[in-house]
């Protein structure tokens, strides 16, 4: 006798096999744009767009340079300045982050006021300045200066601030007086980069008497005509614009009159890479790259980098008989 | 796996959106402040992200014995190929406007580029034999010894990476890690095999894996 074993799903149960084919090809498709969606949200997690600009708080009878004198002067500089968005969205604050898109995030929350800054050391008449009285000192002025980068890439920027020279005048350098040194802020807690051992903190910077009475070396509180952003180094840093970027130390919160060389943050960190005059040089090179040429923001390809950034003329006799390898 | 011609599909088009979404970035002027910086550093960390999966493939498949996985691996490395010419091509683009010569002379001014340069030049003979038929032609246990290669040229990729930084090696330091686990993980998996019948694992011409 045959016994028959009865089917476990009745035929017409069975899904019809055009049905099937649809089905099947509907979850690939699903599959398909659900994994290329979630690749895509990782890489713009990764890369995340800069947001809009926010309007900032202008200052009011900045005065603007004369661009006739600009040939003796130095300033403002001929060229087309970097869009306020490139100038504020591509920083190198380490204090923040070490990521250069990033800084503005991360630093947006930064409040900066009130503020104090204080002079101190080998003066006559040590003070600390609040920062609203420090901007009296002297006439704010829009200084379009270049910048240079150590990493190769350059931007220009109209600066708002004034000679720093002006400050040093007010508190009265006495006659052993040689250096300048200045201190960033250390507040781990505004300043969230400060909890890595990125760099040693504070960020200390320095120059050379002679350098920071200069008249092209201003202390810069604004940039476009606006009060620096969190990024830029707000309320206060220094622009020596014939040296490497990280010469302008940001968020200053002392300026301390000292007879010896001070130590600087950079050639603390490596000494054979980042000396303490960094000197915008196309001859000298990094140890690990060339400084002949650079990127300009905004322009593709590649220019070339002149020597003192093209301040030559104003800063060359700062350096009359010094050898600028050895003294990089 | 019957279904293995659709996953590459899947891998196929997913590897492709880092490029689409750049491109469309590109297009709509959202790089950033350095689009070219931005486009070299993201190329070269995607040739590296391609090579490490790649690399996982292999100690994936030993300790799962999902064995299909090395259906996938060809492409996975073709991809950390093609970012590879890809940041190549930035550099040699936009850094060196396409002037060969000044190109060879940067490379003795910028160690870091020399090393990089080797990653890539070491990955060509590897792109080049990646076909079946070069497996069939080179024989699988000489294919493979070549094929080694590509651990030179991952950590010449990361030494690349770290010596370009300048002071902040925290990510360099975790791509560095990542590849000490690939390889390191490779060492282990064959501390155990010697104590259990060895065994070669070779692709076939035919894209099966026999164990």
């Amino acid at each position: 006798m045959l016994i028959k074993k009865p089917e476990d799903i009745k035929s017409s149960e069975i899904t019809p096999k055009k049905l099937y084919v649809t089905r099947r090809a509907f979850l690939r498709g699903a599959g398909l744009l659900a994994t290329t969606a979630a690749t895509g949200f990782l890489y713009r997690q990764l890369n995340a767009i800069p947001e809009p600009r926010v309007e900032g708080e202008k200052f009011v009878g900045v005065i603007k340079p004369d661009p006739a004198q600009a040939a003796s002067s130095g300033y403002p500089v001929n060229e087309k300045p970097t869009p306020f968005e490139d100038i504020t969205g591509y920083n190198n604050f380490y204090e923040f982050t070490t990521d250069k898109g990033d800084v503005a995030k991360v630093a947006a929350g930064f409040v900066s006021r009130p503020w104090t800054v204080a002079v101190e050391g080998l003066v006559n008449r040590p003070k600390v300045f609040d920062l609203d009285d420090l901007l009296k000192l002297a006439p704010l002025e829009e200084r379009v200066y270049r910048m240079r980068c150590v990493e190769g890439w350059s931007m220009v920027i109209p600066w708002v601030g004034f000679p720093l020279n002006k400050l040093l005048s007010a508190v009265e350098p006495n006659s052993s007086a040689r250096f300048v040194q200045f201190e960033t802020l250390y507040d781990p807690r505004r300043m969230p980069g400060q909890n890595t051992g990125v760099l040693d903190w504070p960020y200390v910077e320095g120059l050379r008497l002679d350098e920071a009475l200069h008249p092209l070396t201003i202390l810069a509180a604004g940039l476009y005509g606006e009060r620096l952003p969190p990024q830029n180094g707000a309320p206060l840093r220094l622009v020596v614009p014939w040296k490497y970027g990280f010469k302008g130390i940001k968020a200053i919160v002392k300026i301390r009159l000292v007879r010896d060389q001070p130590a600087t943050t950079w050639s603390a960190a490596a000494p054979r890479e980042y000396g303490f005059y960094s000197n915008v040089n196309p001859d000298v090179s990094h140890p690990r790259w060339s400084q002949a040429r650079e990127t300009r923001i905004g322009e593709y390809g590649r220019r070339d980098t002149l020597l003192f950034n093209g301040y030559a003329e104003q800063v060359g006799h700062l350096y009359a008989g010094m050898d600028l390898r050895a003294n990089f | 796996m019957k279904d293995i011609k659709f996953y590459k599909v899947v891998v196929f088009i997913n590897s492709l959106v880092p490029l689409a979404l750049m491109a469309w970035d590109w297009y709509q002027g959202k790089l950033g402040a350095n689009p070219v910086e931005f486009l070299t550093r993201t190329t070269g960390m995607l040739t590296l992200v391609f090579l490490f999966i790649s690399l996982a493939v292999t100690p994936l498949r030993k300790l799962t014995s999902i064995h299909w996985l090395i259906q996938f691996r060809r492409m996975l490395g073709l991809y950390a190929f093609f970012y590879g010419f890809l940041h190549l091509l930035t550099y040699v683009w936009f850094d060196r406007s396409f002037n060969l010569r000044s190109a060879v002379a940067d490379i003795s001014a910028r160690p870091f580029i020399a090393v990089g340069m080797l990653g890539f030049f070491l990955m060509v003979p590897l792109a080049i034999t990646s076909t079946k038929g070069w497996i069939k032609r080179m024989g699988g246990k000489r294919w493979a010894r070549l094929h080694k290669l590509v651990y030179v040229a991952a950590v010449a990729g990361v030494v690349h990476f770290w010596m370009l930084v300048k002071s902040d090696t925290r990510l360099p330091l975790r791509f560095a890690f990542v590849l000490a686990v690939l390889l390191g993980s490779r060492l282990f998996i064959n501390q155990m095999r010697q104590k259990t019948p060895p065994r070669t694992l070779i692709p076939r011409p035919g894209g099966e894996v026999k164990p």
